[in-house]
């Protein structure tokens, strides 16, 4: 958004437009991003609308010290966390969960640290140079079943594009844990698009 | 998890896998980014790893939701309410 005090000026003042302009925008990340923190529809949709309601009636307090955007996200990202509680998933960013695997799996590699075979490659679209059709639809389900911190994090930061420092203030998350757990989600995905050596399927 | 300090060998594959989130947020250091890049620039599996890798990011970019069209009646509702009138 180019002149963010401007557009705020609108939605203070109720004008139409401009909340369609931001709702198309921003409904379908806020959908994803709850989405990652809980499981069913319902939650979801509650979480989205409680978010977008606290942001009409915010708008008046809204101070602008960051931006609309992270505003929006953060509010979502509360809402979304104290529903995960009240459902009894406990969402917790304060210590890592157990899972340091490898990025690829060791038996990839010969006992040099070289790749046994160069990994196999995944098919993508050379229009688009993004993954296949196929692929990408793998990759919503593979998001969807990442560890739960991992998936939050891919999720802002690889599907929303939110910056490092934005996720590491909203989830109150020190950047080198951020870095881990974005790292290993990430590894984690290219893992489940496919195997890396064509001579050991999965 | 990097606990090399001493004069480095190259990089080897298995090493360099786990430094591409850190080559890519640029959390390297000269020097680290100097050795990552001669492996990536060497080593043909790695160079298609790394590929793929921002491939399933970018792909990651779009995969949004699109927009409910019920909750948009719910938000201009509100809006209609709360800020309508003034």
């Amino acid at each position: 958004m180019h002149d963010e005090p401007s557009l705020i000026r609108r939605l203070r003042a109720g004008d139409q437009e401009a909340f369609e302009a931001l709702f198309s925008r921003y409904d379908g990340s806020l959908r994803r991003v709850a989405t990652s923190f809980v499981r069913t529809p319902t939650a979801v949709e509650e979480v989205v609308q409680e978010t977008w309601l606290a942001l009409v009636k915010g708008l008046d307090g809204f101070e602008g010290r960051s931006s609309l955007q992270t505003w929006l996200f953060q509010i979502l990202v509360n809402r979304a966390r104290s529903r995960a509680v009240r459902d009894a998933r406990q969402i917790d960013f304060s210590s890592l969960q157990d899972d340091d695997s490898p990025a690829v799996e060791p038996t990839a590699f010969g006992g040099d640290g070289r790749w046994r075979s160069a990994p196999s490659r995944l098919e993508f679209d050379p229009e688009s140079r993004l993954l296949s059709a196929e692929l990408r639809s793998e990759l919503v389900t593979a998001i969807d079943g990442l560890p739960t911190q991992q998936r939050v994090v891919v999720t802002l930061r690889d599907v929303i594009g939110l910056t490092a420092e934005e996720v590491c203030e909203m989830l109150e998350l020190t950047e080198v844990n951020q870095r881990v757990l974005l790292h290993r989600g990430r590894s984690r995905l290219r893992r489940e698009l496919g195997p890396f050596s064509n001579e050991a399927p999965r | 998890m990097r606990l090399w300090r001493r004069r480095r060998p190259p990089l080897v594959c298995r090493e360099f896998v786990e430094l591409v989130t850190d080559y890519l947020e640029e959390r390297l250091t000269d020097a680290e980014r100097a050795r990552f890049e001669a492996h990536l620039a060497e080593c043909d599996g790695c160079a298609g790893y790394f590929e793929d890798m921002r491939r399933v990011i970018a792909t990651a970019g779009t995969v949004s939701a699109p927009p409910d069209p019920h909750t948009y009646e719910v938000l201009m509702r509100a809006v209609r309410d709360l800020r309508g009138e003034d």
